[in-house]
């Protein structure tokens, strides 16, 4: 065992790398949520957009291309969820799963004749002079751009629900249907709005792993990611800020248990690979047990009677 | 332009032709599926259908639709109760994998030992193996308020990474030449879960699996139990107000649909399965939601789209053989059928409306 | 002052029509809005037919009628939500067809809604902002709030959260919300049953001063005396038709009331009655809030005595809900804080006080006292399970409980084809008559109800208030919960009133005037007069 060979420079270089799929699902979830919706279905759209953005990537040779596929791979999904539960008002939790157990099928189906390939390598955004800055530069500035990507998201979606009139009818919409219908407000336009923006983030975050993090297509490789997301949402009280921190510290637990199975500490594997859902589960709990933030109407479904 | 008018009273007729109608559907839908996959499509949905209970080889696949319905049936019927009430236990799958690991351990302890009552225990350990791993998401939920969705989840992966652990550490058969993969109880008379009458499929595992559709349709109908846990899920504040504990309840239904998935696996492992493995677990815990979901959460709609559900996995079996039909496009058929059975329901509830002049 | 009308005070015929011509031809400005012959029908109900209607500016005019008779579909007809099968509207002459609320608030049409329109976890300034076409940045409509507040008598903070805010200052909120849009026409559906009468005072001070300033102010409510002190005028509804119009000041209470029903009825006949011993008893009861804008329960004590009505008014949301969960075992307390017939209580669950004969009805019928979707057999057993012995040795007697359930039905009047029907499908006024049935069929020792009339209509709820005058006459310990103060002066022996989570000294009824119930209910709760 040597844990002389964990260096706490590339630690947090690669807990950002590591961050970056939840961080930009969790997002997306987190403005569903505030719009009242609970979609369940973040596994399934992240694995979507994780095979669409694969084999998108692979065919034109363009990461770039690949990330659209994945965000529209992911809205395409969502948009069922959507219609199901915004139109024909199924229930919320119901259609989550199945938007996750037909996803996973889908991506398996998509992707059969892709495992094994090798995606294209997505570029580095290379800051000039803060990359140079000796250290530090190489932590924090020389990652591809959907690093950056994500934490440019995290400030436009804090800033669009705090500072814009769209959000505040968002969160109006998320807060109390009702009111927010007698004051004629499109509720379900505006929630479907969400639940497709909510899709498109967790597609990206899918194509990250599949074409940036792994990169590789295998079946099932998200792995629980979506639904760490979807804790993450719960862990960050509804907000921006904490979404970018509780995903950076889930980040870091996966990035230090891979170091520790590197170093050969004398734990299983097996043991070890639990570690991120126990974590996610204690966090739950720490969280759950504080005064409820969510969303008044978060998971109800609206009908406009009359 | 349509719009849902609210109906007085769910409809009895929809309640049970949308099951059928999504399945209907769900075969076009698939048929659509097959041919865009290169496959002529009546043929594959005839295989998966058709073959199974009435083709050549029939004789032998009938004995399987037991043995992949009773699990399903059994997780199916105790996911329904909690459904029911509002309470989403998801993580049945990690109670399967529990179940069987306890069950097995208490053989594998045993092992080589002959005793009737060995098999007994097993029973009691792999009821009480989904039971402990289904408290854990009760507990917090009920002390803490975590959700319970996202931490019977969680478990699921947890569950799966110690039966890698399990099939690779303690449990390892010693005479296994290194493999992955637990000594073999169906080479283990005593603990061997073997099939009561030859070549039916019919193991205890499906009685257990009759049993508590027996139970459950007693249950939910008749006794004061059942009453509260469709009050709960319909109406919490009424629930509540008619003196339900809301936190008893949900214990009670997470152990329930725990323990009945902890027994699916320990009848699993030490019958059909033979052996605690990598790959033991294939999915019945979260097929088991869709099977939930399709029979209404009523007991003997969920022994029917067991049964349906059963079929399904056989005839994609052969499919896959016969006609080179991806695996994953069966599971992706069992995923649209979900789908549209939620689209279907909404006229249970509602009815169309063909908007007039003036409406919006 | 103009009356629009013949000197005849009330006219209750169906040549209304005819006459708005005729008053056409008088007057020398158009009105505001103009309803003419507005039809519109749902499957099975018709919620307004052919209904006309003319508010001028300036005035204040009464939109009267029970539950059911048609007032909110016509006035959301106006404020855009809902369009008519027929007829039309105009406003100051040209046409007038709101498609969306934009659309009507662009025309000058503000609407102060009873329930369903705030955002508790959003700050008042946001919940203005929400209100508005074209709202200034969130620094300048803080200090515009803070300027019409101050205008109008209406104090408010515009950075706290509404769910922390008081009803009645929620209610100032929506109005303001109205007000920055400088509206020409105001809506208000039901706006006193949130205030204290002090607070009324000075709502109809802030009403008067705008329609100084020319606004038309419509106002809907079923509070006859109300009526009459503030409005010019009167339309009656019943049934989806105006069936009638007045100058409610020389109208007779009795007269609206007998439009607006169509018949009338017996009060509810008041015996006097011999108090027996002490039947429940709280003692020093105190909970904390169960969730985030909820109300906590602070020091409460009262005792009721067997044959007696204790009637406990309010203003929404002071505790009301709170105190009913405490009584029923929804929630529980400490073992002394609640005494039945002299035995601790506080510690049981809602089973185990029906049990010993404590009985209650919720005020939310569907989802609470009722599960919507089940029948009313099911309903039956929802609270009748021990006292009716509907459940024995864990097992539903399903044929019992559909009896029980008949028994309600033929007993208390309950209009529907069976005891199979969903309680959802029954209207307001039947479904309340069997939730309050059930209970008093099942010998309750106390009997505790929370607005036991609330949306229901009149004869429904002549019929309830009569129930519970006759079980207090056989002896039964009745607490009658209600916002309705009429109701409570009606049926109570003595009174009470709770304030934030307190409980009044509790007054004998007959010697109290509406000042001193004010004062109980807390006063103006630091409302001041509006700057006339």
């Amino acid at each position: 065992m040597d844990l002389s060979s964990i260096q706490p420079g590339l630690l947090i270089a690669s807990l950002m790398v590591a961050a970056t799929p939840i961080l930009i699902a969790a997002l997306g979830e987190m403005v569903v949520e505030r719009a009242g919706v609970l979609n369940l279905g973040v596994e399934g759209m992240m694995i979507t957009g994780a095979v669409c953005g694969f084999v998108v990537a692979v065919q034109t040779g363009s990461p770039l291309f690949g990330f659209a596929a994945a965000a529209g791979g992911g809205a395409a999904l969502a948009l069922i969820f959507g219609l199901l539960t915004q139109m024909a008002l199924a229930n919320q939790v119901a259609s989550g799963l199945a938007l996750t157990l037909f996803g996973l099928g889908l991506s398996a189906l998509l992707g059969q004749s892709y495992l094994g390939v090798r995606p294209p390598s997505t570029a580095r955004l290379d800051i000039p002079v803060l990359g140079d800055i000796p250290g530090l530069g190489a932590v924090l500035f020389a990652h591809d751009w959907m690093v950056y990507f994500g934490l440019f998201l995290t400030l436009a979606v804090w800033a669009f629900l705090r500072h814009t009139r769209a959000g505040l009818i968002l969160r109006a919409v998320g807060e109390n249907a009702e009111a927010a219908h007698a004051l004629g407000y499109k509720v379900v336009r505006v929630r479907l709005l969400a639940i497709l923006f909510g899709g498109a983030c967790a597609g990206l975050g899918g194509a990250y792993l599949s074409l940036v993090r792994v990169p590789q297509w295998t079946e099932g490789m998200t792995s629980g990611a979506g639904w760490i997301a979807l804790a993450l949402v719960v862990f960050a009280s509804w907000r921006a800020g904490r979404v970018l921190m509780g995903a950076y510290l889930f980040g870091g637990m996966t990035v230090l248990q891979l170091n520790l199975q590197a170093a050969g500490v004398a734990i299983p594997v097996e043991y070890l690979s639990m570690s991120p859902y126990l974590v996610t589960i204690l966090v739950l709990v720490i969280m759950s047990a504080r005064r409820n933030q969510a969303p008044g109407d978060l998971g109800r479904t609206f009908h406009s009677a009359r | 332009m349509v719009r849902l008018e609210r109906r007085a009273k769910p409809s009895a007729l929809w309640a049970v032709l949308a099951p059928l109608v999504a399945v209907l559907i769900t075969m076009c839908a698939g048929g659509i599926l097959f041919a865009v996959l290169g496959k002529d499509p009546f043929e594959a949905i005839a295989t998966i259908f058709w073959e199974p209970l009435f083709g050549e080889f029939a004789e032998f696949y009938r004995p399987q639709l037991l043995v992949k319905g009773g699990p399903l049936v059994l997780i199916a019927i105790g996911l329904s109760l909690g459904f029911r009430a509002g309470v989403w236990n998801i993580g049945a799958e990690g109670q399967y994998i529990v179940g069987a690991l306890c069950g097995a351990g208490v053989a594998l302890a045993a092992y080589p030992a002959e005793h009737a009552l060995l098999f007994p225990a097993m029973i009691l350990a792999g009821l009480a193996g989904g039971w402990a791993w289904a408290m854990i998401p009760a507990l917090l939920k009920w002390r803490f308020g975590a959700s319970e969705i996202l931490v019977s989840l969680m478990l699921v992966y947890v569950a799966e990474r110690l039966l890698k652990a399990m099939s690779l550490g303690v449990m390892k058969n010693p005479d296994g030449m290194g493999f992955p993969g637990s000594r073999n109880l169906q080479d283990y008379p005593s603990a061997h879960n073997a099939e009561i009458f030859a070549d039916t499929g019919l193991h205890w595992g499906v009685v257990a699996a009759l049993i508590a559709v027996i139970a459950s349709y007693v249950l939910l109908s008749r006794h004061v139990l059942g009453f509260h846990i469709r009050l709960s899920g319909q109406a919490p504040r009424a629930a509540r107000f008619a003196g339900v504990s809301p936190g008893r309840l949900m214990l009670f239904c997470m152990g329930v649909s725990g323990a009945l998935a902890g027994a699916a696996g320990l009848f699993e492992v030490a019958g059909p399965a033979g052996q605690i493995g990598i790959s033991f677990n294939a999915g019945y815990g979260f097929t088991a939601i869709i099977v939930a979901f399709l029979g209404r959460l009523h007991p003997v709609g969920i022994a029917l789209a067991g049964a349906l559900m059963a079929l399904t996995y056989i005839g994609g079996e052969i499919a896959q053989g016969d006609l080179g039909l991806p695996a994953a496009a069966i599971q992706l058929f069992q995923g649209m059928l979900l789908f549209f059975l939620l689209a279907v329901d909404v006229l249970t509830h509602f009815r169309l409306q063909f908007a007039r002049k003036g409406t919006m | 002052m103009y009356y629009p009308l013949p000197p005849r005070p009330c006219s209750a015929n169906r040549d209304y029509p005819r006459q708005t011509t005729a008053i056409r031809e008088t007057r020398v400005t158009e009105p505001l809005l103009r309803i003419s012959g507005v039809t519109k029908t749902y499957p099975g109900v018709i919620a307004n037919e052919d209904v006309s209607l003319d508010i001028h500016s300036g005035e204040v005019h009464a939109l009267l009628g029970e539950n059911g008779a048609g007032k909110s579909t016509l006035v959301k007809m106006i404020y855009g939500l809902i369009r008519p099968d027929s007829g039309g509207m105009q406003m100051n002459g040209a046409p007038f067809t709101p498609t969306q609320p934009r659309a009507a608030r662009a025309a000058g049409v503000g609407m102060v809604f009873q329930h369903f329109s705030l955002f508790d976890a959003l700050s008042v300034a946001e919940n203005v902002a929400l209100g508005m076409e074209d709202p200034p940045r969130q620094r300048d409509l803080a200090a515009r709030i803070q300027d019409v507040s101050q205008a109008y008598g209406l104090p408010l903070d515009p950075h706290r959260i509404v769910g922390d805010l008081s009803a009645g200052e929620r209610q100032r909120v929506e109005i303001i919300r109205c007000l920055l849009q400088d509206p020409r026409l105001l809506i208000m559906d039901e706006p006193t049953s949130v205030l204290t009468p002090q607070e009324v005072d000075i709502l109809f001070q802030t009403l008067r001063k705008l329609t100084d300033e020319g606004v038309a102010i419509l106002y809907i409510s079923h509070k006859l005396e109300e009526i009459r002190s503030l409005c010019e005028r009167a339309t009656i509804l019943r049934r989806g038709r105006v069936v009638g119009q007045c100058v409610p000041r020389d109208s007779s209470a009795r007269e609206m009331a007998e439009m607006m029903v169509g018949s009338s009825f017996a009060a509810p006949a008041r015996t006097r009655r011999d108090l027996g011993d002490v039947a429940l008893e709280v003692r020093a009861l105190s909970l904390p809030p169960a969730h985030a804008f909820g109300t906590a329960l602070r020091d409460i004590s009262f005792a009721v005595r067997r044959g007696e009505v204790l009637g406990l008014g309010g203003v929404a949301g002071n505790g009301q809900d709170e105190l009913l969960a405490a009584i029923s075992g929804e929630r529980r307390a400490a073992r002394d804080m609640v005494h039945l017939s002299g035995d601790p209580i506080g510690h049981l669950g809602p089973a185990a006080r029906r049990g010993k004969g404590l009985l209650t009805v919720p005020e939310e019928r569907l989802g609470h006292a009722a599960a919507p979707d089940m029948s009313l057999t099911e309903n039956a057993v929802v609270t009748g399970a021990q006292r009716r012995a509907l459940v024995q040795r864990g097992f539903v007697q399903w044929g019992t409980a559909r009896r029980f359930a008949e028994e309600i039905i033929a007993q208390f009047d309950v209009r529907t084809p069976g005891p199979d029907s969903a309680a959802r499908a029954l209207s307001g006024g039947n479904l309340q008559k069997f939730v309050i049935g059930r209970e008093v069929l099942q010998a309750p020792n106390v009997l505790v109800v929370n607005q036991p009339t609330w949306g229901v209509d009149a004869a429904a709820a002549a019929a309830i208030r009569q129930a519970l005058l006759d079980l207090a006459a056989d002896g039964v310990a009745v607490i009658c919960i209600s916002q309705d103060l009429d109701e409570l002066m009606e049926l109570s022996d003595r009174f009470g009133a709770l304030n934030e989570g307190r409980l009044s000294a509790l007054r004998a009824t007959d010697a109290l005037s509406v000042e001193e119930i004010g004062l109980m209910m807390g006063g103006a709760h630091g409302m001041v007069m509006a700057h006339v």
